[in-house]
């Protein structure tokens, strides 16, 4: 038999997933509408000072960012469920991790690409200084791919349930914790103008073991799932 | 079949063979739990002297770490039975690792509440952003996410493997939750009692501490004993020993 080598398998996926998602445009402005809105929130709950607002920019950015993304995680199998394009992908030659891992790279582009790049808007909405926004930028971009892998594995593992979306978040948010305590703490090291760069290396540490790590997991549960 | 294990562990991973023997030793669990746990109180809350310090209130340690460690422990027990149920495919191991996680959240959650109790007056808050106190309720949501995902299947076997994956997972925090009043140098103290070594505690004190850990294992074994069997006559429903049980209660 005659099958595509493993680089046409993970191109065509990416780019499957990708023309999916540019399709249906209002999808990927959902997450990005979300987080203007939660943090147009805080300057009304907690008042408009502008000190105040300034100590908390870094985390509210950080937090609103987190809670879209889990907001836009749910749909990260469910349209290849519904359609039974999972059970062919798991069927496939190739690795199911890599072709996972070409879907989960798919899916942070959509999702939070749009962010990062609205993220440095909500930084100045509240006042966050300007020095400060390149280290928030450095530490989304590593922090975000990093919660869509373990993202994927708790959604492959809820692939076979119904009501998951609360599941979720029960599952996802302890599992974030340390992301978000390093992402945090180098925005707010860098506003304090101490040195940086140690939690954003820890940060990108736990990348790298995810990125290895995450699309094996993903698959394994993604087996386990589909096996009814 | 590797020859090294003896073939009556082999038999004990039957559901009829770990339901005589499960049904065996479970009251005598309860009660070296309840008389272990008598005799720890006794001698924690009346026969140990006061703290020099902190006079009568450090006695809710003996209730507090005894539930600490078992909530790590039951953690492990959990991460290992998921563990075998994934790879050899043991129905009983899911049925005890299933079975752990609500006795170990509730152990999790008595670790908190003392903990707080004890915090109030020593510390002078209820809760703080503590490594400890931190990674001990990351350990309960882990907990409730394991649970919320094994009802969350209509099949239970494949909830069970499902929640068993995310309790592997999760065994990473076990280590932290234990090392961390090492790593970092928070509010929380270090600990006193060590396995290897000289425990920083005198002897009056530490005697019950180590009663009631023994009497805390003795409980979870009862506890997890009775709900395996429940969960094993629910799980086996229609097959002929699980009537045969039936028949005979209802000749009773």
């Amino acid at each position: 038999m005659n099958r595509p080598g493993l680089g046409t398998a993970c191109a065509a996926m990416l780019r499957r997933d990708l023309a999916l998602a540019w399709r249906r445009r209002g999808d990927i402005a959902m997450p990005v509408l979300y987080a203007v809105i939660v943090a147009t929130l805080f300057p009304f709950a907690l008042g408009p000072e502008d000190t105040l607002l300034q100590r908390i920019a870094g985390g509210v950015v950080l937090v609103t960012v987190l809670l879209a993304m889990l907001l836009a995680l749910d749909a990260m199998f469910a349209s290849d469920i519904e359609d039974g394009s999972l059970e062919q992908l798991v069927l496939s030659p190739q690795p199911l991790a890599l072709l996972l891992g070409m879907k989960i790279l798919a899916h942070w582009l959509a999702t939070a690409l749009p962010l990062i790049v609205i993220a440095p808007l909500l930084a100045a909405m509240l006042h966050l200084p300007g020095t400060v926004i390149p280290v928030l930028l450095l530490a989304l971009l590593l922090a975000t791919p990093l919660l869509s892998l373990l993202g994927a594995v708790l959604v492959a593992l809820t692939a076979g349930t119904r009501r998951s979306g609360m599941l979720l978040a029960l599952m996802l948010l302890p599992l974030c914790v340390p992301a978000v305590i390093f992402a945090a703490g180098a925005v707010a090291a860098a506003q304090q103008g101490l040195p940086w760069l140690a939690p954003i290396a820890w940060l990108a540490a736990a990348l790298v073991l995810a990125v290895v790590l995450a699309p094996l997991a993903c698959a394994a549960a993604l087996r386990i799932a589909l096996d009814a | 079949m590797s020859d090294w294990i003896p073939l009556w562990l082999h038999k004990l991973g039957s559901p009829p063979t770990f339901y005589r023997f499960a049904g065996k030793l479970q009251p005598w669990a309860m009660t070296l739990a309840l008389l272990l746990g008598a005799v720890a109180l006794y001698g924690g809350l009346l026969l140990a002297p006061a703290d020099y310090q902190q006079g009568d209130a450090y006695r809710i340690i003996f209730i507090h770490v005894p539930s600490a460690w078992m909530s790590m422990f039951i953690y492990a027990v959990m991460g290992v039975a998921s563990f075998v149920a994934l790879v050899w495919r043991i129905k009983l191991a899911e049925v005890v690792a299933m079975q752990s996680a609500p006795i170990g959240a509730a152990f999790t959650f008595i670790t908190l509440v003392t903990g707080s109790l004890w915090g109030k007056p020593m510390w002078g808050t209820w809760w703080t952003w503590d490594a400890r106190l931190t990674s001990e309720l990351v350990l309960l949501f882990l907990y409730l996410g394991v649970i919320g995902l094994y009802h969350a299947f209509e099949d239970r076997r494949q909830g069970a493997r499902a929640a068993g994956f995310l309790a592997i997972i999760g065994v990473i925090n076990v280590p932290i939750v234990h090392f961390s009043v090492n790593w970092w140098n928070t509010l929380h103290q270090g600990s006193t009692v060590n396995v290897f070594g000289q425990s920083k505690m005198a002897w009056d004190m530490l005697w019950p501490l180590l009663t009631m850990t023994l009497a805390t294992k003795f409980y979870y074994a009862a506890s997890l004993f009775r709900r395996a069997r429940t969960d094993l006559l629910d799980m086996e429903g229609g097959k002929d020993w699980v009537r045969k049980i039936a028949e005979d209660e209802a000749d009773r």
